[in-house]
């Protein structure tokens, strides 16, 4: 135990890190130290019973709307302004507040059931006192206590790993509950411990664990253990199971909680759902600060009126109060009118907003036309609020990767030692699958390719109620386990590939006897060729961070029974008859004729290239030389190579030819059998994934993984056991990743390296060595490059594979630096970089691959349509620059005619002078040119297309060249960005943003394209193959580019009209009834009174007229979704502005509202009539006319709208007469009984009505009926006339389904044929 | 969304017209095709009933006779100048012709012009509870009176408020001078208030063998009155308290600052006004109570026949006829229109 000298005061401590201790420890002071920790119980509700009531309302106040309504109740309460008896006043905000309440109460239960029922999971806590783990809900777990866990168990708190049942000390999470994504993460156990291997010794763990403070960095942690003895062991993510994970494929667990309940990863990562802005939203309040000055003029006009009409006055007997000087009645007044006015400020407008994206929000998500039937996955909306800002996009920046491809990779043709592989039949074999998958898409057979549905919790609590059913789903998914379910990355394209003739040729010469009588002249790959064949693939099948499992055997099992090597006598027998003929023949050029044995057999294979090429490397070199071989096989020799080649082996081996071929036959079926033993792999990318299979198809097979050594296959060889020493992940910003490893047959440490090629291609130096080694390297270098430009071009991906063979001393300095950067708390991850820097340098180059990443499908169509929308669809990728343009030209991004601008140079000024020189092109083309960035939105030359590399955009993204690069950029038709990092994505996106005052939409599918996602005004995540980072952070999750055009051309478009026509017509309502009051101003003295009833008057936009609007934003359809998909130039051509026709609004309302008060005026004046007698017709009308408006202006009339305007009609229809009825004492002043019921009994009451509601339409009717018949744009005529074809349609087919259904049960898909018919399809 | 389905495509949304919103619907393309016969209809429609109307107010008879400064009354009219001559009697006779008989029905208003009945202040001064004969209320009246809900004893008034308070006082006797000398012309002064008001919403409190005095003991009288409220009309004794007619007419404010209100109806028992009123000369005698000057109003009498769509009110048949023209010209305006440019307008196609 640690005296108390050593620990600082806690306090102290507690600043910087926090120290856990196990719980049962003596010490008092430890003890307390734990105590202070917070416990597992998590707590996500907000309320408890009794704060409830105080919480919400203050939480509720402290949204401006409802200080509004605050304020005005308030001012109702002061006698000298009070408008209408109070208790009327506090309806509308006791109905707001109640309405949040309830929903919150709602709301807050949900998450108190949830916490409550996550609170009580069991899980077992090792007990001091029983010496056992016994059985404890979660929330009693501590910091410090020892939880074990078995496989499929959820992880109750932040835990160390300290003990696994794997004997590697490995456990394996899956972090589905957490960042969606379904494959396995590997956990270590903490390095050095005793606890690993032994049965219970916990009792005597009396470490101390130092770590940070707890903080939400999922992918960070960091800290030591301080072992009794004064050892400290460094700590990291690896070591640590995150609350809410699950326990996979690991029997029992063992773990020491470091953080618990609200301080644990998972929990300090929620964070409530996006709220953004939309720019409606932001039209909106400029259109409320008219509504208050309009509100501040009317109620001052009747404030001075006031004032100027008491002063007229003597005495009167009506005068109720005599004593208050005009002025100050005016003042009075003023308030009494904002309170009688209130409704002029749309503030429940924001509540109808909410609900109108709601309603929204469910239609997009409902619908059919973005939903995958492969993922089975619909639209998610995970932003709620910004639904009409789809209809506004004008700048569309979209990743390539797996957004406009599939992200499926795979392995398309290889180049290894300078020399081509074109895999002809590969690329035979994916034609013939994309003609497959065209019939498939087309055809039914549509079933899903993942047995396991992925799907998001987008709950607030960690652990959502997804993981409670997923727990009782267990048994289903460890049945699915078994299966070999077909993994997203290990589609039957990717998995098979078809290895190349020539290839295969090659590696057989190795081991086949053949090799023996072929001389080098006769064009068999020379033995350095073939060690970086093997070299080549052995890099394929290891450098990546794929985990393996098999149907058969879960993942941490694969390999561990099975002898990694095979028996050295195997080794032997085999090597003899190896060395019968092929080290014969490759004796005579290496002159130490070497001995028999393994290591010597793997020299040969694996001959060190770099820095420790012996003499026969050297010398072999030198023989190729002298003979005269040319060391630079090209690819037009290729083929007259292999064929000579293998005439020349068939001539020779008479004798052997027949065994030779049988052996083919024999090892290509071994080949085959263990291929069908189905390993699965789980690759964090799907490159890795395409490579591993690619290495299987050359039989060179990863069959197993474990922290300390992979299992690989090795043709002819068999089972090897490669000792791994490190793993360098793969980042972005190195863009490469490594392994090192010792050589299984060498014995030396080898690095692995592979990476973009930009990034390997400059590291890989000339070797310092022998002249002609070097040669061949410069040689292969080009060669490779060549390759690789043509890979691009004809838009693959490209990889490079290099290796470093490392001296054992330069590895140990190297692993003093990573291991003091691994254990560093501060810096580790600048430290690991450069020390990662450190190893990747120097390395030789082995070769290349090309990856196929297929487009999605109607990605060009999407594209064109989007275009034709007036939106400008820029790429922004990390591919290079040749992938980047055939990408575009396969889109339809680029036409044939379009003129490429390449923007790409080394330095700053460089830079500029290059911006102005492409714009004076452009300009000379005679296009007209962007004056400046303001126009950028409406001209656009068409034809160029700029494309522009990573390095550049870094110098045209700083401050003094943005400007002019942004026009140029705006002045091209579309834009391309390769090789470009993350960061620089969201630069650009942020500068088109900022700078053009422009609506962006960014999508993409994988990490790199976060904060892309985030900084665009709209952020769509693809949920493709990448995990779900991407969709975490979006505001909309598609699973297929091809959605954005429904999304955008139809739901934007409607969405942003909608909402744009309600927001109008909400303001026309409101301004419409509330002149009304104003206008009885000038007969009242402008004393503010009113000639409604009070309560009428709060429900008549409360409730009478409240859901009409909500109607407008949610069900109208202004254009049919066919015509907008069709023509998608009236994305955006017919827009509604909302400032401007704010006022034609306003004006129409005025005119209504001056009809419907003036008509009755003169039918009533000077008769008897009463003042309450004078508003029913008033009312009655403003609401027929309000109601008929809406008629008139909406584009669509369905059942739901002909109920909803019957409903608010008969609503206050009926409650004016019930309060008539019955209304004695009810509403003091205005008690309405008997007013409403004599009038509507009287003819008047009907004629003036009549007249009130004609008058006040005839104009908005003749606008519209002027408007279409002399603007009918063709679309909306169309659309008319197809959407009643379409509901004909539609009928008529329902009425055929009805009348044949019980004949023959023949199941018809009315509508829509592209989907495969179900039982229940029209429903 | 409902419970979730089992099987591979869980997570499809239902093919619902509704959901994928595909609701038929019909979709109102207002053009000039389709709003044409509408306006032609509209047009008619509203002609007809214009004429209609218009047949309708021709028929009925209105008088009105502003006597504030009438014949006599000017003297009444000065004296009520002076606040300290208010409890003092002033009657006054104003004389009028009627040149063509009043047929029918014949309403007796009184009227005020400039009179704000509608004051946000005034309106609210009312107890309703203590109207409908709540005994706590007649004895605290509700603060909606004040300050005209005490006296300045303390004594709760009853009725309270400023519109009671403020009661017309003018009473008329309305005379016709035939040849055979004057004729008193019968008025009924009751049966004039709705009869919600006189049945539910004005009641006095309950009696239990009291009488009215009893029950309104110990409350005053509004300010400006001159007699209690329990007797206010001495001739029927059940037309006292609060359910007087007179009361209750007056207790519903009028919309606008000019208004009227009905004073009596003719009794059309005897001659010679079995029909209605006769031509001829007729005076009318006003004990002039209620002073105007102070709001610079007029008082006036109106005798007037009604229809079945009010009182003779030439705004709605105008209205309407004037509303049919424009609609005619607008109809006719469009026609022209189309005739032009939508017809032959490649857009028009059907």
């Amino acid at each position: 135990m640690y005296s108390l000298e050593r620990l600082p005061s806690s306090k102290e401590r507690r600043q910087k890190q926090r120290t856990v201790v196990p719980s049962f420890n003596a010490d008092e002071e430890l003890s307390l130290l734990l105590k202070s920790y917070k416990g597992n119980k998590i707590r996500t509700s907000k309320y408890s019973l009794l704060s409830f009531l105080p919480k919400n309302l203050f939480e509720q106040l402290h949204r401006a709307a409802n200080v509004y309504f605050i304020f005005l109740t308030a001012l109702n309460f002061v006698p000298v302004v009070k408008a209408f008896q109070p208790e009327i006043a506090v309806i509308p905000i006791i109905l707001v507040l109640a309405g949040t309440a309830v929903k919150d109460i709602w709301e807050d239960y949900h998450r108190y059931t949830s916490d409550r029922s996550i609170n009580r999971l069991p899980c077992h806590v090792y007990s001091s006192k029983q010496q056992a783990y016994i059985e404890q809900h979660w929330q009693d777990v501590r910091v410090g206590d020892f939880v074990c866990l078995s496989s499929n168990e959820i992880i109750p708190a932040d835990m160390l790993l300290l003990y696994s049942s794997d004997q590697r000390g490995v456990c394996y999470i899956e972090t589905a509950n957490l960042d969606g994504e379904t494959t396995l993460k590997q956990r270590q156990v903490v390095s050095d411990l005793p606890l690993q291997g032994a049965e219970s010794p916990l009792e005597s763990f009396h470490s101390r664990i130092e770590c940070e403070n707890p903080n939400n960095d999922l992918s960070r942690f960091r800290g030591y253990v301080e072992h009794p003895s004064g050892l400290r062991v460094g700590l990291h993510n690896n070591n640590l199971l995150l609350r809410s994970c699950t326990v996979r494929n690991t029997e029992t667990v063992v773990g020491i909680v470091v953080y618990a309940g609200h301080e644990t990863k998972a929990m300090m990562n929620n964070s409530g759902p996006r709220y953004k802005r939309s720019q409606l939203e932001s039209h909106l309040n400029t259109v409320v600060l008219w509504c208050v000055l309009l509100l501040f003029i009317m109620c001052l006009t009747a404030a001075i009126g006031h004032g100027l009409w008491l002063q007229n006055l003597r005495d009167p007997v009506f005068k109720v109060d005599t004593e208050t000087s005009p002025a100050l009645a005016g003042f009075y007044v003023f308030w009494t009118m904002i309170i009688v006015l209130q409704v002029l400020i749309p503030i429940s407008l924001y509540v109808s907003i909410e609900v109108v994206k709601l309603g929204q929000v469910y239609f997009i998500h409902n619908d059919l036309a973005l939903y995958h039937q492969q993922l089975d996955s619909r639209v998610q909306c995970r932003a709620l609020n910004i639904t009409e800002d789809l209809g506004q996009i004008q700048y569309l920046f979209s990743d390539k990767t797996g957004t406009l491809t599939e992200n499926k990779m795979v392995f398309r043709r290889c180049s290894i030692y300078g020399v081509e592989y074109p895999h002809e039949e590969n690329a035979r074999r994916l034609e013939v699958y994309e003609a497959d998958r065209s019939e498939e898409g087309s055809g039914r057979s549509g079933t899903p390719q993942s047995g396991r549905s992925r799907s998001l919790s987008c709950r607030h609590s960690s652990v959502s109620p997804h993981t409670l059913t997923a727990e009782e789903d267990e048994e289903e998914k460890l049945t699915n386990h078994s299966q070999p379910s077909a993994r997203a990355f290990c589609s039957r394209v990717a998995k098979e590939v078809l290895p190349d003739p020539e290839l295969v040729r090659k590696l057989n010469w190795f081991l086949s006897p053949a090799l023996a009588l072929s001389d080098g002249s006769s064009g068999a790959p020379s033995s350095l060729e073939l060690t970086y064949i093997t070299d080549f693939f052995l890099a394929l099948a290891i450098c990546n961070s794929v985990v393996v499992s098999s149907a058969s055997r879960p993942p941490h099992v694969v390999c561990e029974e099975q002898t990694p090597l095979k028996s050295l006598e195997e080794i032997k027998t085999m090597f003899q008859r190896l060395s019968f003929s092929p080290f014969s023949a490759l004796s005579i050029l290496s002159p130490p004729p070497i001995k028999a044995s393994p290591h010597s057999l793997a020299h040969r294979m694996f001959a060190p290239s770099n820095s420790t090429t012996d003499e026969s490397e050297s010398s072999l070199e030198g023989t190729l030389g002298t003979s005269g071989l040319s060391p630079k096989p090209d690819l037009s020799s290729r083929a007259m190579e292999g064929n000579s080649a293998q005439t020349a082996g068939r001539e020779v081996q008479d004798d052997d030819g027949a065994r030779q071929d049988a052996e083919d036959l024999t090892r290509e079926e071994d080949c085959k059998s263990e291929a069908n033993e189905e390993l699965l792999y789980e690759a964090e990318s799907p490159d890795e994934a395409a490579l591993v299979h690619a290495a299987q198809a050359y039989c060179c097979t990863l069959r197993g993984r474990s922290a300390e050594s992979l299992t690989v296959d090795l043709p002819g060889i068999g089972s090897l056991s490669v000792p791994l020493l490190h793993i360098l992940p793969f980042d972005s910003d190195r863009k490469k990743m490594s392994v090192v490893v010792r050589h299984p047959l060498t014995g030396q440490v080898v690095v692995y390296t592979k990476g973009a090629d930009s990034a390997i291609m400059d590291l890989t130096g000339a070797p310092t060595g022998a002249a002609g080694a070097q040669e061949i390297c410069t040689h292969i270098r080009e060669q490779t490059q060549n390759h690789l430009d043509s890979y691009a071009r004809e838009g693959l991906r490209t990889l490079c594979i290099a290796k470093k063979v490392l001296e054992e001393e330069e590895y140990q300095v190297w692993l003093k630096g990573q291991l003091r950067a691994e254990s560093s708390i501060e810096s580790r991850e600048e430290l690991l970089t450069e020390s990662a820097l450190r190893l990747e340098s120097s390395l030789t180059l082995l070769g290349s691959t090309g990856i196929v990443d297929r487009l999605q499908e109607e990605v060009p169509e999407t594209i064109e349509a989007l275009q034709k929308a007036g939106i400008k669809v820029w790429v922004l990728t990390g591919d290079k620059k040749e992938t980047a343009v055939n990408i575009a030209y396969a889109c339809k991004l680029l036409g044939p005619n379009d003129q490429l601008l390449t923007a790409s140079c080394g330095s700053k000024d460089a830079c500029a002078a290059l911006l102005l020189e492409l714009q004076r092109e452009v300009d000379r083309s005679g296009v007209p040119a962007a004056g400046s960035p303001e126009r950028c939105g409406s001209g656009g030359g068409a034809g160029f297309i700029l494309v522009i590399n990573g390095r550049t955009l870094d110098w045209a993204l700083q401050d003094d060249l943005k400007e002019d690069f942004l026009l140029l950029s705006c002045s091209c038709k579309a834009l391309l960005c390769c090789r470009s990092s993350p960061l620089q994505k969201s630069q650009v996106v942020r500068l088109v943003r900022d700078q053009l005052a422009v609506m962006t939409l960014a999508v993409g599918d994988g990490a790199n394209d976060v904060s892309m996602i985030q900084v665009a005004d709209v952020g769509i995540g693809i949920s493709g193959q990448e995990g779900m980072q991407a969709v975490m952070s979006s505001d909309f999750a598609i699973s297929r580019f091809k959605h954005l055009r429904k999304l955008l051309l139809v739901h934007g478009h409607w969405c942003y009209a909608r909402l744009a026509n309600m927001i109008l017509y909400f303001i026309y309502k409101n301004v419409m009834f509330v002149n009304l009051l104003f206008w009885y101003q000038f007969f009242c003295g402008f004393s503010g009174s009113v000639m409604t009833n009070a309560w009428v008057l709060i429900l008549f936009n409360l409730l009478f007229t409240s859901v009409p609007p909500l109607l407008c934003g949610i069900l109208d359809r202004h254009t049919a979704a066919h015509t907008l998909m069709q023509r998608p130039q009236l994305y955006s051509a017919s827009k509604v502005s909302v400032p401007r026709m704010f006022w034609v609004t306003v004006l129409d309302a005025f005119y209504q509202s001056l009809v419907c008060f003036f008509v009755p005026y003169c039918a009533c004046a000077g008769s008897s009539v009463s003042v309450l007698s004078f508003g029913s017709p008033i009312n009655a009308s403003a609401l027929l006319i309000i109601l008929l408006h809406q008629v008139i202006e909406s584009p669509t009339l369905t059942w739901i709208h002909a109920l909803v305007w019957l409903l608010s009609a008969a609503s206050y229809f009926g409650f004016v007469l019930l309060l008539g009825l019955f209304c004695v004492t009810c509403s003091p002043p205005t008690n309405p009984l008997g007013a409403e019921t004599l009038q509507m009994s009287e003819p008047p009451f009907y004629i003036i009505c009549a007249l009130t509601t004609v008058t006040a339409l005839i104009p908005r009717l003749l606008f519209r009926a002027l408007f279409n018949t002399l603007h009918p744009s063709p679309a909306v005529l169309k659309s008319a006339q197809t959407d009643r074809e379409d509901s004909g349609n539609y009928w008529r087919k329902r009425q055929r389904w009805n009348q044949s259904r019980p004949k023959n049960r023949l199941p018809v898909c009315a509508d829509n044929p592209g989907l495969e018919p179900c039982s229940d399809t029209v429903s | 969304m409902g419970k979730v389905k089992p099987g591979p495509l869980a997570r499809r949304p239902d093919n619902s017209a509704f959901q994928q919103q595909r609701l038929p619907a019909w979709s109102p393309m207002l053009t000039a095709n389709t709003v044409l016969p509408f306006f032609y209809f509209m047009a008619l429609i509203c002609m007809l009933l214009g004429v209609w109307l218009l047949l309708t107010v021709q028929s009925t008879e209105e008088l009105k006779l502003d006597y504030t400064e009438a014949g006599t009354c000017n003297l009444c009219f000065e004296k009520r100048k002076n606040v300290s001559n208010a409890a003092q009697p002033c009657i006054c006779t104003a004389v009028f012709n009627i040149k063509k008989a009043f047929k029918g029905d014949v309403f007796f208003y009184y009227g005020l012009i400039n009179f704000h009945q509608n004051l946000r202040r005034y309106m609210d001064s009312r107890d309703d509870a203590q109207m409908v004969g709540r005994k706590n209320n007649l004895k605290s009246p509700s603060s909606y009176c004040m300050p005209f809900d005490k006296d300045k004893n303390g004594v709760p008034i009853a009725p309270c408020g400023a519109v009671a308070n403020s009661i017309f006082n003018d009473s008329f006797t309305l005379s016709y001078m035939s040849s055979s000398g004057s004729v008193r012309v019968p008025l009924l002064r009751k049966g004039i208030s709705w009869y919600t008001d006189k049945n539910i919403k004005y009641r006095n409190p309950s009696t239990e063998n009291m009488t009215l005095p009893q029950v309104f003991e110990g409350t005053a009288p509004p300010l400006y009155w001159q007699k209690p409220v329990y007797d206010l009309d001495p001739l029927d004794k059940n037309n006292n308290g609060f359910i007087n007619d007179d009361l209750i007419v007056w207790m519903r404010e009028a919309a606008f600052p000019s208004f009227k209100k009905l004073y009596g109806v003719l009794h059309r028992a005897n001659k010679p006004f079995i029909n209605g009123l006769p031509a001829g000369n007729y005076s009318v005698e006003i004990s002039y109570n209620f002073p105007v000057q102070y709001f610079r109003g007029r008082k006036e009498v109106v005798l007037t026949t009604l229809t079945w769509f009010g009182g003779q009110n030439h705004f709605l048949p105008i209205a309407y006829l004037v509303t049919s023209c424009l609609i005619l010209l607008i109809a006719i305006l469009l026609t022209v229109f189309w005739f032009k440019f939508g017809k032959n307008g490649q857009n028009m196609e059907e």
